[in-house]
């Protein structure tokens, strides 16, 4: 897929799949029959698709997220574009507009939410973080005014079947999440794209002495982030067959930059990987899974979460860097 | 006037003419008991904002408080539940999140990383340890406590200031001595300005950030407490997306985001701002709760452009005094 | 030494190594109390590690240190600052968002009840600055204040502080002809006390005006110290330049250049507080040396030139046809290709690798859509790292890990690959060890056979001289004068930089 990826895979990329294994590993410890698969209407069910799906959403945003976080930026408005086009599609739906029309609007939105930002971001300078803070904080407030203040419902056969049918045997979702995967890792790996969003986030005033256009690749950078968040809040409106403006997507972009994180992404730009920060988003949803099958209260979930970052930050950090340089020299 | 109060002059400008506007729809919101209303249902909103503009003056974010406000009011229930006296819980809530954030401090600080990530993981920690207290809604009931919620004082003409009325606007006027006349304010805004600067005059960074995450990590505890005062409860989805609410105060407030340029009064208007969207949208019925978020958002963009458009301005001025020779 | 002046300050053999590099090589340096002692030397000379080494940013690897004969070590600039060094930088390293008299006295302000007393600290800000004439409100954001008093008040803080030793980094650079009159009275007023300044500066002008004796480094190693009284402008640019007029023996590489019309022609071409205007015609296979002292409008020409700064005034033809270049992109749209001086932050993207460093200028060109095959950048990779003997394991290696000389080819390479007809190379043997400087010179010489139009800005004359048709003088941010034909040595060109800056002198 890409000329670096091969040699990242074998020795960079050890430490996601190590965690994905030992992850697994202990959800199998706890829950013998947590890789049981059975097929049924042909659709197979059991705990690991249970995780490819719930991990669906998460993942999709990650997609996004790490163009994005790769360009040295961060996107915190996800889960606010996910509640106002899940607002959009559920709104439409309610209206009883056909399936393509639901979906155009949507990542039409998305993608407007997208230039907004990469607007602010690319050429107003601001930065990323207090950029797309502002659609973080505005978001649900739109995605009100689209339900008008509501929470819509629908029973649009289309729209459901987005999150609710299977394809493959899968869910959709997750082959929704796989087919987006593979088409934005083509898109930056077998166009340029993706070498130059590297490039910004390495250097961006070398990159653009050196010519390369930073406005336009920074703009279709967060633009392609609407996107995947829209797509990620059709889904969720589908899910739950309607929309929840205040709850859709809440916290999501927290665990699409921790899939990033995960997944090896630096949050100081540059290289990146979009497979592994999918390696990312299942090891989350994995422990997500995992402490529910163990019996623990799922609001653990937020305490791990919290103690990965912390150790990823004490790994990451200069000061670590540091104490492992000067323990190689002694 | 220079235009670094500028931002300042604009919030109180628009904070005045707002309120003419209102008042001139609705003359019953000229009153004291409106205004004193206006104080008391954003109190908790203006303590912790004081906390956040400490943290946004140094140049940092702090996105745990929504979180701390939540796990505040959740340990105060669970623990007077069980029989702890509410005075004693206060104090030690109040230990307990000041020592949270001088973690998170010391994190930022040795771990030389992003302040928003390390607050990021606070803000999932303490919000995960709510809900492993409990995931209901426990009302606080305690003869102490309806005496702390008896407490007012009488203003003229009619309104009431209560206690956390008067918690929010001695954290403001705390804040306003801290920021502007103690050495560690001062040493506040120099981290903001430039930290390799305040480095070389002599500024100890890793005391001062460490403080400054703890004073937020204490507002934001006091700012619970006043939140469980005004609900009389605890609940571990509480104030979710408070650090939104009382990011865009302190910057609608007009101190600068990048840090350095602010001031805690500012704040103190940003928030009766949104109180003021807030109020409004009451008094006129037919609008929905919505649009406080949009009105915030838009404002907070249009100042975040105020300030993108001065700090422009500044950095051509200084161009101009280069010598053409 | 015979002099009155007690010595204050007194380096001896003074070293400092950095991985690779010997920045500071046994220096000796003196310092007399009441003095104002110019440090000079281009960029990478050593000033700049010199004043860190005493300052305590860097310890010493070697030499001594002895403040009024007490050997000192200072451990930081705290501590450096408390046995009586003071320095101001040419970016003034105070907070601009602070008051006047809370950077007076940021960290020491005097305290009433615990709180800070502001009335008292104003007031004693106010007592300072009349000292150095300075009446102004003490309360005013010190950022809204003119360059000129923020450097009196950084350097106010600095002596208040210290009280010994000032230093004095390149503070005139952003002041206009009054302020530097200002800032030399109150320079005066403090060696009147009895303090010893160090000034480290570019201008040779303010050297003559205000320096009691000159230090000049090169490379790391003392050239020698001169009392300016004895002294013409001459002698000192030669020292810095470090070369001797009648060891001129270089070859001078001779060649045919085609009579044919400018590649890039620029009339009344500059920018308002940038550079001034100047006309420029650059043919097929020439190379234009552009030389001047650090400061003196190089690099602005260049930028200018490559769109990274807008010219607000005069023309610019390409090929003969008008054009206005807004950016980067659209110079090189256009042909042309830079390789800027601080190749760190402007050049390399350190992570990514040879290869894709190699790649990305043709890349940006050809646009996202069209993305060059990785067999495809592989062999422009491998064809440039052969052609420029690009020293590498493996073109797969982050260019970060490559040695300085290596980065400029590389750097080059990404420019060659998109087959330019102007190229700007900004100090292209910065930095770089000695064999790879003929390296890159006999380059500069093929690509020139090749036909490319060359500008290549340089402080080290010998070599502008071999490979130069013409030399462009710059002084001032403006260009003085262009030497040509025979013109084109060491002797003429170390003249022009060194001439006065008198209307006239020019000619």
């Amino acid at each position: 897929m890409t000329s670096t990826l091969p040699g990242r895979l074998s020795f960079g990329a050890l430490p996601q799949f190590a965690t994905l294994a030992a992850v697994l590993l202990a959800n199998w410890l706890v829950f013998p029959d947590f890789f049981d698969l059975r097929l049924q209407d042909g659709r197979l069910f059991g705990s690991v698709i249970d995780v490819l799906n719930r991990g669906a959403p998460v993942a999709i945003l990650a997609l996004g997220m790490t163009l994005v976080i790769a360009t040295k930026g961060v996107d915190l408005s996800v889960g606010a574009v996910m509640a106002i086009c899940g607002a959009v599609a559920a709104t439409m739906a309610a209206a009883d507009y056909s399936l393509v029309a639901i979906l155009a609007a949507a990542l039409a939105v998305g993608a407007l939410c997208g230039l907004w930002n990469g607007f602010l971001v690319a050429v107003l300078d601001i930065q990323p973080i207090i950029a797309t803070l502002i659609l973080m904080v505005t978001g649900r407030g739109i995605a009100q005014l689209v339900t008008e203040g509501q929470i819509v419902t629908f029973t649009h056969e289309g729209l459901i079947a987005v999150a609710g049918s299977s394809a493959l045997g899968l869910p959709m979702p997750v082959v929704i999440a796989l087919v987006l995967g593979l088409a934005l890792a083509a898109l930056v790996r077998l166009t340029a794209l993706g070498l130059l969003i590297e490039s910004i986030g390495v250097n961006r005033t070398a990159s653009t002495y050196a010519g390369v256009d930073s406005r336009s690749v920074l703009l279709a950078t967060y633009m392609i982030s609407g996107l995947t968040a829209a797509v990620a809040g059709v889904i969720a409106a589908s899910d739950i067959r309607g929309a929840d403006a205040n709850n859709a997507g809440l916290w999501l972009e927290l665990d699409a930059i921790l899939a990033v994180v995960v997944g090896g992404t630096s949050l100081f730009g540059g290289r990146f990987s979009i497979l592994l920060s999918l390696v990312g988003a299942l090891v989350i949803q994995a422990m997500n899974t995992g402490i529910l099958l163990s019996g623990y209260p799922p609001e653990l979930n937020l305490i791990v979460k919290a103690v990965v970052i912390a150790a990823i930050l004490v790994l990451q950090s200069p000061a670590a860097g540091r104490l492992f340089g000067f323990l190689r020299r002694s | 006037m220079t235009s670094r109060n500028l931002p300042f002059f604009a919030t109180l400008v628009v904070f005045v003419v707002a309120w003419a506007l209102c008042a001139a729809q609705f003359p019953a919101m000229l009153s004291t008991r409106v205004a004193a209303n206006l104080i008391t249902d954003n109190a908790y909103l203006g303590v912790a904002a004081v906390g956040m503009t400490f943290v946004i003056l140094s140049g940092g974010i702090d996105l745990s408080v929504g979180s701390v406000i939540a796990f505040t009011g959740v340990f105060l229930a669970v623990t007077v539940r069980a029989g702890l006296d509410p005075i004693a819980a206060i104090l030690l809530v109040l230990v307990i999140t000041t020592a949270f954030g001088a973690v998170m401090g010391a994190m930022i600080h040795y771990l030389e990383t992003p302040a928003f990530i390390v607050t990021l993981a606070g803000m999932f920690f303490a919000r995960g340890v709510c809900f492993l207290m409990t995931t209901d809604s426990i009302p606080i009931d305690h003869p102490t406590w309806d005496a702390l919620l008896s407490v007012s004082w009488k203003i003229p003409t009619g309104g009431r200031l209560t206690l956390i009325a008067g918690i929010m606007i001695a954290a403001t006027l705390v804040g306003i001595v801290l920021a502007h006349l103690t050495r560690f304010g001062t040493y506040v805004y120099a981290l903001g300005g430039n930290r390799t600067s305040a480095e070389l005059m002599g500024v100890p960074i890793a005391r001062t950030t460490i403080a400054i995450y703890a004073l937020s990590g204490a507002l934001s505890g006091l700012a619970g407490l006043v939140f469980a005062l005004y609900t009389s409860a605890g609940y571990s989805l509480a104030a979710t997306g408070v650090e939104l609410d009382t990011i865009a105060a302190v910057v609608i407030g007009g101190t600068l985001l990048t840090g350095g340029v602010g001031t805690v009064a500012g704040t103190f208007v940003g928030v009766m701002i949104q109180g003021l969207i807030q109020t409004y949208i009451i008094f006129d019925g037919t609008l929905s709760s919505w649009w406080t978020k949009i009105a915030v958002g838009g404002l907070l963009f249009v100042f975040i452009l105020l300030q993108r458009v001065l700090v422009h301005l500044a950095g051509r001025s200084r161009d101009r005094l280069v010598p053409a020779t | 030494m015979d002099n009155a002046e007690p010595l204050l300050l007194s380096l001896r053999g003074l070293t400092k190594t950095f991985p690779g590099v010997t920045a500071l090589d046994g220096v000796d340096f003196d310092l007399r109390a009441g003095e104002v002692h110019a440090l000079l030397g281009e960029n990478g000379a050593g000033k700049s590690t010199l004043i860190k080494t005493l300052t305590g940013v860097y310890v010493r690897d070697g030499g001594s240190v002895h403040l009024q004969g007490t050997p000192i070590a200072p451990a930081d600039t705290a501590d450096a600052q408390r046995l009586g060094i003071g320095t101001v930088y040419q970016e003034v390293n105070l907070l601009p968002n602070l008051s006047v008299a809370e950077n007076l006295f940021l960290g020491r302000e005097p305290r009433r009840f615990g709180l800070r007393d502001a009335r008292r600290t104003e007031a004693m800000a106010r007592d300072l600055l009349v000292g150095y004439g300075l009446d102004i409100d003490v309360r005013r954001a010190l950022g809204d204040c003119s360059v000129a008093v923020q450097q009196i008040v950084a350097i106010a803080r600095a002596v208040d502080l210290s009280g010994k030793v000032l230093i004095l980094d390149e503070p005139t650079a952003s002041l206009d002809a009054g302020e530097v009159v200002t800032l030399f009275a109150i320079v005066r007023r403090l060696t009147a006390r009895g303090i010893g300044v160090i000034f480290v500066t570019h201008f040779l002008d303010q050297v003559f005006a205000l320096a009691d004796r000159a230090t000049v480094l090169r490379n790391g190693r003392l050239v020698g110290t001169r009392e300016i009284a004895g002294s013409n402008r001459l002698d000192i640019v030669k020292m810095m330049l470090g070369r001797e007029l009648e060891t001129e023996t270089m070859k001078r590489h001779r060649r045919q250049v085609v009579d044919a019309p400018p590649v890039v022609s620029a009339r009344g071409l500059g920018r308002r507080a940038y550079v001034q205007p100047f006309d420029l015609d650059i043919r097929p296979g020439e190379a234009i040396g552009v030389a001047g002292l650090l400061g003196s409008g190089r690099t602005e020409t260049a930028k200018l030139l490559f769109g990274i700064k807008q010219a607000d005034r005069g023309a610019l033809a390409v090929g003969g046809k008008p054009v206005r270049i807004s950016s980067p992109r659209a110079a090189a749209a256009l042909g042309f290709g830079f390789c800027p001086e601080d190749r760190k932050t402007e050049g390399i993207v350190g992570d990514l690798s040879v290869r894709e460093n190699i790649a990305l200028a043709l890349q940006a060109r050809r646009g996202w859509l069209r993305p060059l095959g990785r067999t495809e950048s592989r062999a422009l990779a491998d064809r440039f790292i052969r052609a420029l003997d690009i020293r590498t394991s493996d073109a797969e290696k982050p260019i970060r890990l490559l040695s300085g000389g290596n980065q400029q080819k590389a750097l080059l390479a990404r420019w060659l690959a998109t087959e330019p007809r102007f190229l700007i190379l900004d100090e292209p043997t910065r930095g770089i060890d000695v064999g790879a400087h003929a390296e890159i010179i006999r380059l500069i010489e093929r690509l020139c056979d090749d036909g490319l139009a060359l500008m290549v800005i340089s402080s080290e004359i010998e070599e502008i001289v071999a490979y130069a048709d013409r030399v462009v003088v710059l002084r001032d941010r403006s260009h003085v004068r262009t030497l040509e034909g025979e013109a084109v040595n060491v002797n003429d060109i170390v003249r022009a930089i060194a001439a006065e800056a008198v209307p006239g002198a020019a000619a």
